[in-house]
């Protein structure tokens, strides 16, 4: 069973960290990975950088221009990750925008993943039906789970068939924002969250955007499996270095 | 409701895109380009778009208030101007169309009047809107002071700064414009902050995208509202030359709006030979070039699949051209089509080529055109036409916001 699947099986709220690759440093995605893992954080959504990413807010667009401006690339980043699966055990999902994945070649980059020892793909701009007829057959080739993501927008027929392709969890978007840039949860995405817990979808759902602490956290995960936080870390990785990552970890999980 | 002769038109239309060949597909593919690459964030409003644009479109109360504004607040029909020096000088038969004469002077408000309109069809109270030159913001201001709607317009920081009398009349006619920070501070990211906003107010905002780019429905709904040109063309040329056809027809092209809109009842008339003239910058080979045709690989930009300057790697690279309008390093999927079938010849003009073609067009024609616009009239050194060829060009926009890059650089 994929690594993502055996954790989600488990018991308890999962916590998930994205961090973008090469950033601060071009070297220090080994060291986060590590860290992360060593202090109880669940999963890990490993950044690719991309020079336009429409989804995110300025605090990942600036990490990600760092990491570019670092000499981060996809190749880059596979060899930095060659011997992760040495020392680190928990799911690993590399997420990113799909044209750098393009041009390595979906193939070779799945087949890469593959070799490594990553479990799961969440591209926000490769569309489920492009996904369903292009792709698809060469991500389960590659042992690759496909994450899609689902907003306050989405209609129930949609996040039916979203829920239908998936195999694994649902990326549940917080709030109708780019990344990073809400404070807290009000009325809607508690009536949202609802709504979905209703649904019964077969594959659990972890939400992203607009997690920061931990207050953001309990709400987030009171009705869902789990919550990322993407911005709030890389902030602290801006402020305090990458040598802090335990006083953030415990601020959100004590 | 719409009437039986739109139904008619609009079953003509589906056949015809049902056939492909130079037109959207229903998925909004032009042969391997197109599409909607989009983040599921974007997915309702796209889709809402895509659900109703033509049937808004065509029908019959909308196209009488289209025209109707087309007519008596735009100015249209645009002449179609035979050049007579301009035609003597290179020995060829030169017509042009003069989107130049548009009110506000660019062919971009074709676009935003129909734009607009389905916006109010969709209930949307805000409109947001990029901008490179300013005269898509411009033409986006000015219809929403029309119809008394909320107008955000982004524009790189570097554009506000080039482009400064169209910052001006955007901020006279109730926009606010909002600078575009990031990457190299145009056009591109400006499209990016647009985008960006438009994940943020899903319910209440319409994006009026201003050129043939982003996902579907956009380049094919632009260049629809844009088709009006080539409409034009053909009964002015009849009228003129007692044909509908001309040998060549010429635009420049940045995303490549105007040149969708020229193009666009042609492209099925093989006898044609349509001609795109890209923006070289300071030479295709240089490292600081917009050439997209020739610099460019296929990949994903502002959620379509078209041709885009990128590195090995996948990044967007930025483009360089001293017309803040091409300054864009991808080209509408429709072009990138065109370019890889064959149908268009492409070739691109430099800042001194355009800059030069700008100049000469002022001294014999007295037609001072925008700097976008310069770079079709470099055709002419580049390409020999015949005495009895009729060349229409499209002279897409007047040069008033650009007098002062032409006093800078002819130290006037």
């Amino acid at each position: 069973m994929n690594r993502i699947n055996q954790k989600l099986n488990s018991e308890g709220k999962l916590l998930s960290i994205y961090f973008t690759a090469g950033y601060p440093a071009l070297n220090d995605t080994v060291k986060i990975i590590q860290d992360l893992e060593k202090n109880g954080v669940d999963m890990i959504e490993i950044g690719l950088p991309f020079s336009d990413p429409l989804a995110d807010g300025p605090t990942i667009q600036e990490s990600s221009t760092a990491a570019l401006k670092n000499g981060m690339t996809s190749e880059e980043l596979f060899n930095q990750l060659k011997d992760i699966r040495k020392t680190v055990r928990i799911p690993l999902i590399v997420m990113g925008y799909f044209n750098p994945m393009l041009q390595y070649g979906v193939e070779a980059f799945c087949k890469r993943c593959n070799d490594i020892g990553i479990d799961g793909i969440i591209m926000p701009d490769l569309p489920l039906d492009v996904y369903q007829a292009e792709y698809e057959s060469i991500f389960k080739k590659y042992g690759l789970i496909n994450v899609f993501l689902i907003t306050p927008q989405t209609s129930n027929e949609r996040i039916r068939q979203i829920d239908a392709a998936s195999d694994g969890f649902i990326y549940m978007v917080s709030s109708a924002s780019v990344t990073g840039s809400k404070s807290g949860f009000g009325n809607e995405q508690g009536r949202y969250f609802e709504r979905i817990a209703g649904m019964e979808l077969d594959n659990p759902q972890i939400v992203g955007f607009g997690i920061k602490d931990s207050e953001t956290f309990q709400a987030a995960t009171k009705d869902t499996k789990g919550a990322i936080i993407g911005s709030a870390f890389i902030k602290h990785l801006t402020k305090h270095g990458v040598e802090e990552i335990p006083s953030f970890i415990t601020t959100i999980r004590p | 409701m719409l009437g039986g002769k739109e139904i008619r038109k609009m079953e003509k239309e589906k056949r015809k895109n049902q056939m492909g060949g130079f037109h959207a597909d229903e998925k909004g593919y032009y042969g391997e380009f197109g599409g909607a690459f989009i983040p599921e964030m974007l997915y309702p409003n796209v889709e809402e778009l895509r659900q109703h644009y033509l049937e808004i479109m065509y029908e019959d109360s909308f196209q009488k208030e289209f025209n109707q504004l087309l007519k008596d607040y735009v100015g249209r029909p645009s002449p179609l101007y035979f050049a007579n020096r301009l035609s003597e000088k290179y020995n060829t038969r030169v017509y042009l169309k003069r989107e130049d004469l548009n009110h506000t002077g660019a062919h971009k408000i074709n676009n935003t009047i129909g734009q607009i309109l389905v916006a109010k069809k969709l209930g949307k109270t805000r409109i947001i809107a990029e901008t490179g030159a300013g005269q898509h913001g411009v033409a986006t201001a000015t219809v929403c002071a029309l119809m008394g709607l909320k107008c955000i317009v982004y524009m790189g920081e570097k554009d506000i700064a080039r482009q400064a009398p169209n910052v001006a009349r955007m901020k006279m006619l109730g926009a606010e414009v909002r600078p575009a920070l990031s990457g190299s501070k145009t056009l591109k990211d400006a499209t990016n902050e647009a985008i960006r906003d438009w994940i943020n107010n899903p319910v209440d905002t319409h994006y009026i995208i201003g050129s043939a780019i982003g996902p579907h429905p956009y380049p094919d709904m632009v260049t629809r509202f844009q088709s009006v040109i080539s409409e034009e063309i053909k009964w002015q040329l009849k009228e003129k030359e007692g044909r509908e056809n001309p040998d060549y027809i010429v635009a420049c092209i940045g995303g490549g709006s105007n040149a969708a809109g020229t193009y666009h009842h042609f492209l099925d008339e093989p006898e044609v030979g349509i001609i795109a003239v890209e923006a070289a910058g300071k030479g295709v080979n240089t490292g600081e070039s917009a050439a997209t045709s020739a610099l460019g690989k296929v990949g994903i930009i502002h959620g379509c699949k078209t041709m885009l300057m990128q590195t090995v790697d996948g990044q967007i690279t930025e483009p360089y051209s001293i017309s803040a309008g091409l300054d864009y390093p991808g080209v509408g999927p429709m072009h990138s089509h065109l370019y890889k079938s064959g149908r268009a010849e492409f070739y691109s003009a430099t800042d001194d080529e355009a800059m030069t073609a700008g100049l000469e067009l002022s001294q014999l024609e007295g037609i001072i055109p925008a700097i976008e616009t310069g770079h079709a009239f470099a055709i002419f050194s580049h390409k020999k036409f015949k005495p009895d060829d009729i060349v229409v060009i499209s002279l897409s926009g007047r040069g008033d916001k650009d007098l002062q890059t032409y006093i800078d650089y002819f130290k006037l």
